[in-house]
């Protein structure tokens, strides 16, 4: 009975509509060229083998070589030029330009000729997954994934435990204070904006071998950070913040009336918490926990920084890349292979884990909980807490006198030597590059999520679950991975035709990154902002004659106004602390705060890159007051606000 | 205002198929629905909910595209048209005001939509809110107003742009009862006062009554039933108009006899004399669609029946009466210097004349 008339009056309303249709099919063409088409080349390259050989002229006469031939007899060679010739073996003697010596110097007419020792190039292609077996019977490899693997347990399992403390006592214990409670939101706020290797950096100089307290406090002289568990203790502290605010956010849901009623049937404390809070938590805490894995996994700068000889996966193909390792396939295949890694774990979170989670606890608390008062819960908790905050805290503040004293492990007296020394070098050139790449990619970015969000939740049309997926798919997809993507995809240009090449090397491919890794983020927050709002304010504009885009930029922007703010700065934010795809993309060109931090720590120069890292962290954390200022100023109106409550 | 022409709308053969979300089998929201509204008529579209009301208007806004059939305002078919290139202009339940607008501006959007000079933009808007009664209110927000005012606004946004038909979405349901009533009335008397053609869409079956020219019931996607509310209210044509509007029992019988514009009716063996209208022949069972308001009782009479419940209600006195084995509601109305029957009394039940209605 279905009749396709209402389908057929859909679509042309849809096509009446010009601007949405070209917003769209823009949006569709971007996000295949900039998400897919690099990942998928990535994939291309691991199985897709071309290889050339030189091959002796004597045996393709004497047709013993392997050689490929047409059926009109002539063969492909690929001349000097690296262009495809086709030649009838007959006329290879005078085929100059194709014409090869053994060393692969290009013979030219008039060389003396030995006839043994004249070679064509072919070059033979084929699909094979020997990369595959190759990578994981290389050493190094299986070390890395293997690391990797182990890595990411160690960490998603302390974040999402130190992340549910947290949350547990921001939500059910009663701390008095209000001091501590004030660290707790500095904590759980400061590893979010800040640059990703600032904790490496300073427990280097706290515990490494001249840290401040290994060595001047303890009189440890041979202290060891690099490895796992320095690894492992900087990303912990790095991202519990993220299963704090997560889990926060469930047990805010649990309905303090059914833990009640297990205390009201006699339960303990504990047994509530094991049988009643625990269960409901459950996937909420499987969801926490893939998170973490999936940033511990694709993270890079932290293993670079302080992970001294034991490599990740994702600092391994950054070393095989910059290396200059001849084996394409390989280093194609490593990154499918923490590209699979991560995305199998971002599938299964997004799809299960999380509608799992709206399934168990959705609604509101019905009302306030009473807090624990007790003393045996409160005081050995909030202790705990705060001693983890002041050890972050105590990290943070290692940082700016880094830069400040004059040579550190020897000479603890303060000078600026550090901070002068950054300008005159090219400083203030990496801030201005930093600076202005960031300011040009957050605009683009918020735009584009917020259309991407409205698209996504007021629209219908068909590629609709396209757009959603692919810009929420670069969520998964490591910094490294997308940076050998590009790499892959653009350096010859679009399927190596050359279309697009002259973006690559340019700054421009470099804001393109910034917006693809902060897109995700920028539409998730546009979609919950947008969901809030009752469909039928939107619809009274188009009735009362709005088109799409009118109704976007007068109804549906202000409504979403701190969205967007809100991803203006995330993504500046994101964009200047980013290290992992940029990079392998950067030019002497230009200058990049993150890589020149990356670089001066590499050298030990620890000076030079805490003075970096106080005046990035300064700029971040400026750049996000202002951000609070402004919607708190200028934002929503609070009627807005009120009413989607 | 509202010098323009006037528009009607005609709805020809207009079905909407949905896919159930549960079982994912198709089903129509709306089936086979064919009106004609007259331009400045006020017509109602009332039903339980997932009756189609909503669906068939969204379909005259443009939200929704028919699956069969031809929408048409005036003369000109609309189907294809965006809801933004259609002239008619909504008013939501929910009110859907901008809220990051004050009232000037809400009521504004429209008109700066049609690029009207300011000057002109001006008088109208500060015509159409005297007529809504907001005067003085222009740079409030909408938060800042009280639900009957915000759906004033909500009237005046829409009205503001003249437009041909003017639909409303159970724009009444989020007040309170008193509010509501006043409501309803202010809506009719600005429908007439500017002669707007406009379809209205509510589940207040006395919401329905108060404000209509016409009322359409439906039921299940189909239309049950198209008339005034006296034609509804009195000769319903079915037992679920009848029972979706007012207060009502149905009495069971056979048709004994038939005469010259009356027929004997047997319930439970009793005679029983009522008005016939046409189609009736001796010998076939019948239903009586009895209003509460329509039963008299008596000492005497043809119908006995027993009291179950006597209550004093102010205006009237209800009774419940078991006439056999099926209950009577009934109402008596002013019911002082009458006598009260009291539970356990045996009393007769007779009926208003031209007040009973056969199925």
């Amino acid at each position: 009975m279905k009749s396709s008339q209402s389908a057929a009056l859909e679509r042309r309303k849809f096509f009446a509509d010009p601007v949405m249709v070209i917003t769209i099919a823009l949006l569709t063409v971007l996000l295949a060229l900039f998400i897919l088409y690099p990942l998928a080349m990535l994939l291309l390259d691991s199985i897709y083998v071309r290889e050339t050989s030189l091959v002796p002229v004597s045996q393709v006469r004497a047709g013993t070589a392997d050689v490929p031939l047409s059926e009109d007899g002539t063969i492909r060679v690929l001349d000097n030029k690296g262009k495809a010739v086709d030649v009838q073996p007959d006329a290879l003697e005078g085929a100059w330009g194709c014409l090869y010596a053994k060393n692969g110097r290009v013979l030219k007419e008039g060389d003396e000729i030995d006839p043994e020792n004249v070679y064509v190039k072919v070059q033979k292609r084929y699909v094979t997954f020997d990369a595959f077996p190759r990578i994981f019977a290389d050493y190094t490899f299986n070390t890395a994934f293997f690391n990797t693997l182990k890595l990411g347990m160690i960490t998603s399992f302390g974040s999402v435990i130190i992340g549910l403390m947290f949350a547990y006592v921001d939500c059910y214990v009663n701390v008095r204070s209000r001091a501590v409670r004030k660290m707790f939101d500095v904590v759980s706020t400061l590893p979010v904006v800040s640059p990703p290797f600032v904790l490496s950096l300073s427990m280097i100089l706290l515990f490494g071998r001249g840290g401040l307290i290994t060595r001047e406090l303890l009189g440890i002289y041979d202290s060891n950070v690099y490895g796992m568990w320095g690894i492992a203790i900087v990303q912990t502290l790095t991202f519990f913040p993220v299963c704090y605010m997560m889990l926060k956010g469930l047990l805010k849901n649990i309905d303090p009336s059914m833990e009640e009623a297990a205390r009201n049937m006699g339960a303990g404390r504990m047994k509530v918490f094991t049988t009643v809070t625990l269960p409901l938590m459950l996937p909420g805490l499987g969801n926490a926990f893939l998170v973490t894995f999936i940033e511990s996994v694709a993270d890079f700068a932290n293993p670079m920084m302080i992970g001294g000889s034991y490599d990740t996966l994702a600092t391994t193909i950054y070393l095989r890349i910059t290396g200059g390792s001849y084996d394409t396939n390989g280093a194609a295949a490593m990154a499918v292979v923490l590209l699979s890694i991560t995305l199998v774990l971002f599938l299964i979170q997004k799809y299960y884990l999380e509608a799992k989670t709206a399934a168990t606890l959705s609604g509101k608390a019905s009302r306030a909980r009473a807090l624990i008062d007790d003393r045996s819960v409160r005081v050995p908790l909030t202790i705990l807490c705060s001693l983890i905050s002041a050890f972050v805290i105590m990290m943070y503040i290692a940082i700016p006198f880094g830069a400040l004293f004059k040579l550190w492990g020897r000479d603890y007296s303060l000078s600026l030597k550090w901070f002068q020394q950054l300008f005159r070098d090219d400083g203030f050139k990496a801030f201005k590059d930093s600076f202005l790449l960031s300011l040009i990619a957050s605009p683009i970015t918020a735009l584009l999520s917020m259309i991407i969000s409205y698209l996504v939740v007021k629209k219908r049309f068909r590629g609709k679950a396209f757009i959603e997926f692919v810009s929420m798919l670069a969520m998964a997809v490591p910094g490294t991975v997308l940076g050998v993507g590009f790499i892959r995809g653009f350096a010859g240009g679009v399927f190596r035709t050359g279309f697009l090449q002259g973006i690559y090397g340019t700054g421009i491919i470099l804001v393109i990154v910034f917006v693809v890794r902060s897109l995700p983020v920028g539409t998730r927050s546009g979609i919950s902002a947008l969901r809030q709002i009752d469909k039928s304010i939107e619809e009274s504009a188009y009735d009362l004659g709005a088109g799409s885009a009118k109704v976007f930029l007068s109804v549906t922007l202000p409504l979403i106004k701190d969205s967007f703010l809100s991803g203006l700065v995330t993504t500046f934010v994101r964009s200047i602390t980013a290290i992992s795809a940029v990079i392998l993309l950067v030019t002497p060109r230009y200058l990049l705060i993150t890589c020149r931090i990356n670089e001066f720590a590499e050298k030990g120069a620890y000076g030079v890159a805490c003075a970096y890292a106080t005046i990035l962290i300064v700029i971040t954390y400026a750049a996000i007051v202002i951000m609070n200022w402004v919607i708190k100023h200028f934002g929503t109106s609070k009627a807005v606000r009120l009413k989607e409550e | 205002m509202a010098q323009k022409e006037k528009k009607g709308v005609r709805l020809d053969h207009i079905s909407k198929i949905y896919n159930d979300p549960k079982t994912g089998k198709a089903f129509y929201a709306v089936r086979d629905v064919s009106l004609v509204i007259e331009p400045g008529s006020f017509v109602t579209l009332l039903g339980p909910s997932g009756c189609g009301k909503t669906t068939t208007l969204r379909m005259i806004a443009g939200f929704e595209s028919p699956d069969e059939g031809e929408i048409y305002l005036g003369e000109e078919p609309i189907n294809a048209l965006m809801p933004n290139k259609r002239d008619t202009a909504m008013v939501f339940q929910s009110y859907a005001l901008f809220p990051h607008y004050n009232v000037y501006d809400n009521v504004a959007y429209g008109l700066k939509l049609r690029k009207m000079p300011k000057r002109e933009m001006d008088e109208r808007i500060a015509k159409i809110l005297d007529l809504v009664e907001l005067t003085g209110m222009e740079t409030r927000m909408t938060h800042q107003l009280s639900g009957g005012q915000q759906q004033r606004v909500a009237l005046a946004r829409a009205m503001v742009v003249e437009p041909s038909v003017l639909l409303f979405d159970e724009p009444l349901s989020n007040l309170d009862a008193k509010l509501r009533v006043s409501m309803r009335t202010e809506i009719r008397r600005i429908q007439q006062t500017l002669g707007i053609t406009a379809v209205y869409v509510t589940h207040d079956q006395a919401e329905a009554m108060a404000i209509s020219d016409h009322i359409i019931i439906m039921n299940k996607g189909v239309i049950a039933q198209m008339g005034t509310p006296e034609e509804i209210y009195h000769h319903p044509q079915s037992e679920f108009v009848a029972d979706f509007i007012g207060e009502v029992n149905f009495l069971e019988g056979d048709v004994t006899a038939v005469g010259e514009g009356a027929c004997t009716v047997s319930i439970d063996g009793h005679a029983v004399q009522v008005a016939n209208p046409d189609g009736f022949e001796v010998g076939k069972r019948c239903k009586l669609v009895l209003r509460p308001e329509a039963g008299i009782l008596a000492d005497t009479g043809a119908l006995p029946c027993k009291v179950a419940l006597s209550c004093f209600m102010g205006a009237y006195q209800n009774y419940h009466v078991m006439v056999g084995d099926t209950l009577v509601k009934l109402a008596d109305y002013c019911p002082v210097g009458r006598k009260v029957y009291r539970v356990g009394d045996t009393a007769y039940l007779s009926f208003r004349e031209g007040c009973v209605h056969m199925l």
